[in-house]
């Protein structure tokens, strides 16, 4: 396959970034999106210039450090990630636009390098239980029902990637935020804080400047893992909960 | 020893927060949706006639009387339904500047995202806003009514639907308006946290049948005015 | 020849840690022989953990919630990206839910014959004791596990064990498990008990009288090189698998914190004991940039064969099946497809090396679910098995419903790693190595499902105990800073590493020369080794070094976000670590484990261990690069399990 790319160049979190167009050639139908990308960094070494900056890590689909916004969509046309995606989702002599996350909790750092360290304040602000080592009792202490078990891992499998704030038309992190007070505060364990959880949560996310969000349900779409939209209704409601309950 | 892990929590502020606004949105919304409903029902009257419609324009300034001063009740409405515009008209201003620093860059590649009612809901917004002012000119203070017969609400509405721009304006507002009530009405119910998977497909019938309804029960009246049924 | 293999045997090497007496209290003894630090000194103690795996992740929020002052490192975005992260099957614990037998003693001595008498009892003991808690806190955590319907966890068996001792959350366990140590390191992080530094590389130690004091880091972002001191360091940076180029590691997991440790003084245990697992998807292509496995739990169900014909390319569903050789069930007929993962990868490697082999480039083998289906159904097989399938359409677009999957091994988890004693100590005083950084307790090859116990294990219980042990002993000397000779030396030896890479400006890229030394070690130092090839490769690794060292081409600066450079730097220590890698596995003329040995193996070819001569672990101690290291033996000792030799036939 040949295919051309319009890729976004940007040197520097503060420099001025464009689109540049590159062609690639001999593009096989099973690689991956990412191992295109690579190919097309092997010639631009090769030609001294400087490789298109992206993140990756595991390539199989769940550390969360791709992202990539292709023809429009986070992590491209399939209900995947980018490293998952591949190229046989694309045809011979396709025009190809990668840009990176955009949103202003996102800054970009490098070309499609993104720092999405809000992500991690967000977490760092209650999406946890506090349960220092040691201190655990016996597992079999509480038994969980298997249905809040299950809605437990549902919202868990979240990734981190950010995609849903990248579809979003206001880059708002409800998706993401959502996913993990629900995973813990469905649990027994996680009952304790589950009013400054979620207050604390949502509060962190208004600080870092995520939109808020008018339910267009693009998060749910681009989710890589599913985390399907009523994550936001529920959160919504635990949110209220609190407001009614105050901070225990 | 004890290290303190949990020192952010501050007392909740609804107004503070983004969904703070939004779940004074889904209030105001729901306020001024529970009025366009009653309010839609009693447009309905004027095809019984000028007697009954007027009548009924009538009773509403003497509702809660003898407990109720005349207009008390009218006036109460009023009040409250000018909060829940405020309100909703504010938190609205707000949330969209939000939005739209938080998106400050937008992609190249262009590609139509969410239904064509979640796009319009600020523009519909501020049609409706712009037709609520008309509205009230038009049919409550009189200002820009031709015919302006003060305690005769049939005569003025079918004045107001006899010219071709009063049923132009009308007709559009009550389009955005199907179409806000449509995304406003599921949309508040996520806020207020009534969603649920189980739920979603009650909910989205529930706001296209009022969409409908409301749509259609207002879009009559004018139709009716035109065709000739009411004269 | 290369004089790098003729290593000298210095001093043997022992564990003076482990207390005496029966294995089933020594975990308490020790812990109460160990000097405590007074709670209130704590927070005056900074212990630098670098990397924030399962291991790393677990150790960072532990420490810190015990009062010490934890700065720490990962080189991706987040510290929920670590590469524990893609676990799939599960956690072993023994807590005997099912009431099948399990018992500490029988875990430990599982993973004792499992790793093929290659590790050490104590550390093994303890490490089965201590899965029991592992379990309980990562509930507390609020760690999704599957349950009942009755509300109590589910298990499963793994790995061809005989009970059911495996905690899991679907197929991503080790999601689950990570993002609990995640978010647990994420509350100190937020009460400003640990200084989370990401997108910094741990890049050198900083050995002070020779003793680790601190790290030499590079931010990713602005390339700037920063130095960061402590009273004690701790490697939790995984695994070495990427040596391979291809494996199941992620992209960015590299060995230049444990390389760099090692060539500051930490010996290195057991380099050439690496896992092969059997159910990889097999590559597509030159393109291929990594490996995905697939949950060994297909092999329940599904049927491995190739065609009994060479070079046969019809289609799997043309040939019949008298034309089909289902080698594992013909040669293993009382294992079948459920020989362990060394044996299955070896016999894969075998008919494939005869030109049975299916797929581009006859690198790989089928795996049919065809009789499954006809005997389950297609549902109760989609019911067991859907989400693998998925995954593996997604990748291959064939659909395993219809045609059979294909497979081929892959490299997978490397058991070796830094020597550490009972304490999780390396050879440094003050440098400590956890989860798959040390040599670990896995032996020459490691049961499924026990990689997440061990990572959890070493961070959350055994680090936390024992270095409280080091720092009460050593408290804090006089500060080092960058004036000191010997960190400014270590800075300066970095900073003109990178220059250098940056200068050289060739014509070849970093990822050519990985690739090279990759499928070089992939053919010598893969699955099959032996002495012939490896001298091959010993001959080979130092012609790529030099050849690198010439033609390199990194772009761009150092002062700036340098992915080039980052995969550059990294490739140094490979080939420097692939060369100890292979000298390992000459020395070691016996095969073991993940070790095979052509020269070593039973009449009916499998593998003989040779315990009379190589019943020890071998720790390198480094000299120079390219100069044969020095070979420290520490002798194991059976008391509890005694060696025996595997049969599956």
């Amino acid at each position: 396959m040949k295919l051309t790319l319009r890729v976004w160049r940007q040197r520097g979190a503060d420099a001025p970034g464009h689109m540049a167009s590159y062609e690639v050639d001999g593009i096989s139908q099973d690689m991956s999106f990412l191992e295109m990308l690579d190919t097309l960094n092997e010639d631009l070494i090769l030609r001294g210039e400087d490789p298109v900056a992206f993140d990756h890590d595991c390539r199989e689909g769940i550390c969360g450090a791709c992202s990539l916004v292709i023809n429009g969509d986070a992590h491209g046309p399939e209900r995947t990630t980018t490293c998952q995606l591949h190229m046989r989702s694309f045809a011979d002599g396709d025009t190809i636009d990668v840009e990176p996350w955009r949103a202003a909790a996102f800054p970009v750092v490098k070309d499609l390098v993104v720092d999405r360290g809000a992500f991690d304040r967000i977490i760092q602000a209650g999406g946890y239980i506090t349960a220092p080592t040691g201190s655990a009792p016996e597992a079999h202490a509480t038994a969980v029902p298997k249905a809040d078990a299950d809605f437990a891992f549902e919202h868990a499998e979240c990734i981190g990637c950010g995609a849903c704030v990248a579809a979003c038309p206001n880059g708002s992190a409800m998706l993401f935020t959502s996913a993990k007070v629900n995973h813990l505060n469905v649990l027994p364990q996680g009952s304790p804080e589950r009013e400054t959880r979620v207050l604390d949560m949502v509060a962190r996310m208004d600080e870092e400047g995520f939109g808020g969000c008018t339910l267009t349900g693009e998060c749910a779409t681009a989710c890589p893992k599913g985390i399907p939209l009523p994550s936001i209704a529920a959160m919504n409601k635990e949110w209220l909960r609190a407001v009614r309950k105050g901070p225990r | 020893m004890a290290l303190a892990t949990r020192t952010r929590t501050s007392a909740p502020s609804l107004w503070g927060s983004t969904l703070g606004k939004k779940t004074v949105m889904a209030v105001s919304g729901l306020i001024m949706l529970g009025y366009l409903v009653v309010h839609m029902l009693g447009n309905l009257k004027i095809f019984f006639g000028a007697d009954e419609f007027n009548g009924y324009a009538h009773w509403l300034r003497t509702l809660g009387s003898p407990f109720l001063h005349h207009e008390w009740a009218l006036w109460i409405v009023r009040v409250v339904l000018l909060a829940a515009v405020v309100a909703h008209a504010v938190s609205a201003y707000q949330l969209s500047r939000l939005d739209i620093k938080a998106r400050p860059v937008k992609y190249v590649h262009k590609r139509r995202r969410a239904s064509y009612a979640t796009r319009t809901m600020r523009w519909g917004g501020i049609i409706l806003g712009l037709f609520i002012v008309w509205h009230l000119l038009d049919l409550t203070t009189l200002t820009v009514n031709e015919r302006a017969w003060v305690g005769h609400p049939y005569e003025n509405v079918l004045a107001t639907f006899s010219t071709w721009y009063g049923n132009t304006v009308y007709i559009v507002a009550m389009a955005a308006l199907g179409l806000h009530v449509r995304h406003g009405f599921w949309s508040a119910a996520q806020t207020l946290g009534a969603g649920s998977a189980r739920r979603e497909r009650t909910l989205k019938a529930i706001a296209n049948g009022l969409a409908v309804v409301l749509f259609a029960g207002f879009v009559s009246v004018p139709v009716a005015v035109m065709t000739g049924m009411v004269n | 020849m290369s004089s790098y293999a003729h290593h000298t045997t210095g001093e043997p090497i022992a564990d003076t840690k482990a207390p005496q007496g029966p294995i089933a209290d020594r975990w308490d003894r020790r812990r109460f022989e160990a000097k405590l630090v007074n709670p209130a000194n704590r927070r005056k103690h900074t212990v630098i953990v670098v990397g924030t795996g399962l291991a790393g992740g677990s150790a960072g929020a532990t420490l810190a919630e015990q009062g010490y002052h934890v700065v720490q490192f990962c080189f991706s975005d987040s510290p929920r990206r670590a590469h524990s992260i893609a676990a799939q099957g599960g956690i072993n614990a023994a807590k005997n839910y099912r009431n099948d037998g399990d018992s500490v003693h029988r875990l430990f001595y599982d993973t004792v014959k499992g790793g093929d008498f290659r590790a050490r009892e104590s550390n093994v003991h303890r490490l089965a004791q201590i899965s029991v808690e592992i379990i309980d806190q990562c509930v507390a955590q609020g760690v999704p596990f599957a349950r009942e319907y009755g509300g109590l966890l589910d298990t499963r068996s793994f790995g061809g064990v005989q009970v059911s001792r495996t905690f899991y959350a679907r197929g991503q366990t080790g999601q689950q498990l990570l993002l609990g140590a995640y978010q647990a390191l994420s509350r100190q992080i937020a009460a400003g008990n640990v200084e989370m530094h990401a997108r910094t590389e741990m890049l050198d130690l900083i050995v002070v009288d020779g003793v680790a004091r601190g790290i030499v880091a590079r931010d990713l972002i602005t390339g700037e090189i920063s130095t960061h001191y402590a009273d004690a360091v701790v490697l939790a940076s995984g695994g070495y698998g990427n040596v391979f180029y291809l494996s199941t590691n992620a992209m960015n997991s590299n060995a230049t914190a444990v390389w760099r440790a090692h060539r500051r003084g930490a010996y290195f245990a057991n380099p050439c004991f690496t896992q092969i697992h059997p159910t990889c998807i097999p590559r597509t292509g030159d393109h291929q940039s990594k490996l995905t496995l697939m949950s060994e739990s297909l092999r329940n169900d599904g049927r491995i064969w190739v065609p009994r014909a060479k070079g046969d390319t019809r289609p799997a569903a043309d040939i019949p099946e008298a034309e089909r050789d289902y080698y594992l069930e013909r040669i293993y007929p009382s294992f079948g497809n459920l020989v362990p993962r060394d044996i299955a990868s070896r016999a894969a490697k075998n008919v494939c090396d005869e030109g049975r082999g299916v797929g581009p480039g006859g690198q790989g083998v089928y795996l049919d679910f065809a009789d499954a289906i006809r005997r389950m159904g297609r549902d109760k097989v989609a019911e067991k098995y859907g989400n693998l399938f998925e995954m593996y359409e997604r990748i291959t677009a064939e659909n395993p419903y219809e045609v059979p999957m294909r497979i081929y091994p892959a490299v997978h988890y490397t058991m070796g790693g830094l020597w550490v004693d009972y304490d999780l100590q390396t050879t440094v005083p003050g440098l400590f190595a956890i989860g798959e950084a040390n040599f670990s307790d896995h032996g020459a090859n490691r049961l499924g499902a026990s990689a997440l116990m061990q990572g959890l294990a070493d961070g959350y219980f055994v680090l936390p105990s024992t270095i409280n042990d080091y720092l009460a002993r050593h408290p804090r000397r006089d500060t080092v800073d960058d004036t000191h000779p010997e960190a400014a030396a270590t800075v300066r030896e970095t900073k003109e590493r990178l220059e250098r890479l940056l200068a050289v400006d060739g014509d070849r890229t970093p990822d050519s020369f990985h690739r090279e030394i990759g499928e070089l070690m992939w053919e010598y130092c893969g699955m099959a080794r032996s002495e012939q090839g490896l001298r091959k490769a010993l001959d080979r690794i130092p012609q790529i070094r030099e050849e690198f060292w010439r033609r390199i081409k990194v772009p761009g600066t150092g002062d700036e976000f340098n992915q080039s450079l980052e995969k550059a730097n990294r490739i140094v220590d490979y080939l420097e670590l692939a060369e100890l890698m292979c000298l390992d596995a000459l020395h070691r003329a016996e095969s073991c484990g993940g070790h095979f040995r052509e020269e070593s193996q039973t009449p009916d070819g499998e593998a003989a261990r040779r315990d009379e001569a190589f019943a020890y672990a071998a720790a390198w101690e480094f000299t120079a690069t390219g100069t044969a290291p020095v070979l420290h033996k520490e002798d194991l000792v059976f008391e509890y399990v005694h060696p025996t030799q595997r049969s599956y036939a």
